[in-house]
């Protein structure tokens, strides 16, 4: 993807450049600013007329407060563990099906692949209620099961697809060696083309850290007690002041968006290359 | 293809025919084996439930107790129902008018980003950051932004003198005000758009520079034809996705004002789950199923006419 950049000459030009993109800039983060300013804002503050672009004085306890309204350590403790065993689940298993898409002649692979790229443009809605219907019978309703299990089902047709385009980038000859020297294919998928894909692995995982983490529809239909609530949902349900005390709702937000900008910081290399590769769908 | 020759002209060499079909069994047993997780969860969790939908909605059921077959009266009740319609109506109003607009907004960032000047790594990142903003944080941010009184967006308008709008709280306003919402986080699309634009062929772009054509000629004839399928790529993925539209209508205006905001897949869930009506939702469901899928087939078919593709036909 990075080629040798030849910057813009005129320096007018590159003024006018860093203006525009200065600009976007701003807006991106005004809002993820009005949110943190509004989390510091003195009791009652936020309804002050006209808004204080600084508050008056800034108020970190407005978070303990907050963190403490409702189980937040619940809610924290049952994100993390969705968001661990969905994203487990969708790596495992979509790397398996991704190297049977890439490497494996086996019938009907064209029509299996076909399906699977269908699923993306699947509506969710189309099969909620059935899908809901299906953990209540199982007596899964309101626990945290479905909130992970259907990922460890090969985690989804686009996570598929991608690792699949990754793994046809590689060369095939150290797999093709290793066949000859007897190796199996699950040893070969485990030793060589797993270590191979990681970059693609990465994107995944990040791609569905963020996913479960933010999820809210699923919690949304799948749990009902306050036990098995995520954080997203802990969020919506914050109390009966949720249009009054904004400053809280931001405090918790502020909290809930820190580990997502963590992880994005941290894997932005992986996250930009993910979405790249899923673009090539089009060509 | 013109070229491909068949298998049995290219090779002379007489095939063990043992040897070669106890490997394609080989290759079967291991495809399928690590195929297995796909092939169990695409049958539970999309093939059973879409029949299952089918079925539901030819019933009339509450979730608990029996179920009770009543052929097509479902929908019968769903095309004289004014809120399926109303509901209908402001989701075709929000995608149609919410994805030019978020793939315009996303092109014209992405066209930005790659701009060759140093430090737009750095502009690429925060661009991004508001796409990865929880749903729920997003949602309740905004409705404070939007905030008739304290609100940013209408302190902002009084500073250089505009009357301040009833963004969430106006019927004629809420569906453009969600639109201007969603642009805030369109960095998917932008990402997927600035991946196209750095595979456009530098030397094309040049050589129109050296016949005389302007930058906007340039865009306009070479970039945008040459980006096309990806352009129609996020044209299909955008209709789907804000056909679907849910989470911002429950939380920030819950459907109101006078159902000015219900939308389709929040008209699904009120039947669904706070009314069991399970019989009368999947009828919905399926409805809009077909609705995404003609659309979808339309534009696959109107593509033809308009994306273009280096190698011929899309693979």
């Amino acid at each position: 993807m990075e080629r040798e950049e030849r910057y813009i000459g005129s320096i007018s030009g590159r003024i006018m450049a860093y203006l525009l993109l200065a600009l976007g800039a701003i807006i991106s983060l005004m809002p993820l600013y009005w949110l943190v300013m509004t989390s510091l804002r003195p009791a009652g503050a936020e309804f002050t007329y006209p808004p204080e672009w600084i508050p008056s004085s800034f108020h970190p306890e407005n978070y303990g407060i907050a963190w403490n309204r409702a189980p937040f350590w619940l809610f924290t403790f049952n994100s993390i563990l969705v968001t661990f065993l969905a994203t487990l689940g969708t790596l495992l298993t979509a790397s398996m099906a991704a190297y049977a898409f890439a490497r494996i002649p086996f019938y009907g692979r064209n029509v299996w692949f076909a399906l699977t790229l269908s699923t993306m443009m699947l509506p969710w809605a189309a099969t909620l209620i059935p899908r809901f219907l299906l953990f209540k019978f199982m007596g899964l309703f309101d626990s945290l099961w479905p909130l992970f299990l259907p990922f460890w089902f090969g985690g989804g047709g686009f996570y598929i697809f991608l690792i699949r385009q990754f793994i046809m980038t590689l060369p095939v000859e150290m797999e093709e060696a290793a066949v000859v020297d007897g190796a199996s294919r699950l040893r070969v998928y485990l030793m060589i083309t797993m270590p191979l894909t990681k970059p693609a692995i990465a994107a995944v995982g990040v791609f569905s850290f963020i996913h479960h983490w933010n999820d809210f529809i699923s919690p949304l239909i799948f749990t009902n007690r306050e036990e098995t609530r995520t954080l997203a949902l802990g969020l919506r349900y914050f109390g009966d002041e949720q249009f009054t005390e904004f400053r809280l709702i931001m405090a918790v937000a502020t909290l809930m968006l820190v580990p997502v900008l963590v992880v994005f910081f941290a894997a932005n290399k992986y996250f930009v290359s993910g979405v790249a590769l899923s673009g090539l769908a089009g060509r | 293809m013109a070229d491909a020759v068949p298998l049995g002209v290219s090779s002379p060499v007489p095939t063990k025919i043992p040897r070669w079909s106890r490997k394609v069994k080989a290759d079967n047993i291991a495809g399928y084996l690590f195929l297995a997780p796909w092939v169990i969860g695409f049958l539970a969790f999309i093939v059973g439930p879409m029949l299952a939908s089918g079925y539901l909605s030819l019933t009339k059921y509450s979730g608990f107790g029996a179920v009770k077959w009543v052929g097509f009266q479902n929908y019968d009740k769903i095309f004289q129902d004014d809120l399926f319609y109303e509901s209908l109506y402001n989701t075709t109003y929000y995608a149609f008018l919410g994805v030019p607009i978020q793939l315009l907004v996303a092109l014209c960032l992405a066209v930005l980003l790659n701009m060759k000047v140093r430090y737009v790594n750095v502009f690429r990142t925060v661009y991004y950051i508001p796409t990865v903003t929880p749903a729920v944080a997003n949602v309740f941010l905004w409705v404070w932004i939007f905030n008739f009184d304290f609100g940013l967006i209408n302190s902002l308008l009084r500073v250089v003198g505009i009357s301040p709008v009833n963004w969430l709280w106006d019927p004629q306003i809420v569906k453009p005000a969600l639109i201007l919402m969603s642009l805030w986080s369109v960095g998917q699309q932008m990402v997927i758009f600035l991946a196209a634009l750095q595979g456009v062929s530098e030397e094309l772009l040049e050589a129109a520079s050296i016949d005389g054509a302007t930058n906007f000629r340039r865009f306009m004839r070479i970039t945008i034809p040459l980006i096309s399928p990806v352009i129609f790529l996020n044209l299909l993925i955008g209709i789907i996705t804000l056909f679907q539209t849910f989470t911002v209508a429950l939380i920030a205006t819950n459907g109101g004002p006078i159902n000015s905001s219900l939308f389709y897949v929040l008209y699904i869930y009120r039947k669904g789950f706070q009314s069991f009506e399970m019989g009368f939702a999947s009828g919905l469901a399926w409805i809009l199923f077909i609705i995404i899928m003609v659309i979808t087939a339309l534009q696959f078919y109107f593509a033809r006419n308009w994306v273009y593709y280096e190698s011929g036909a899309p693979s």
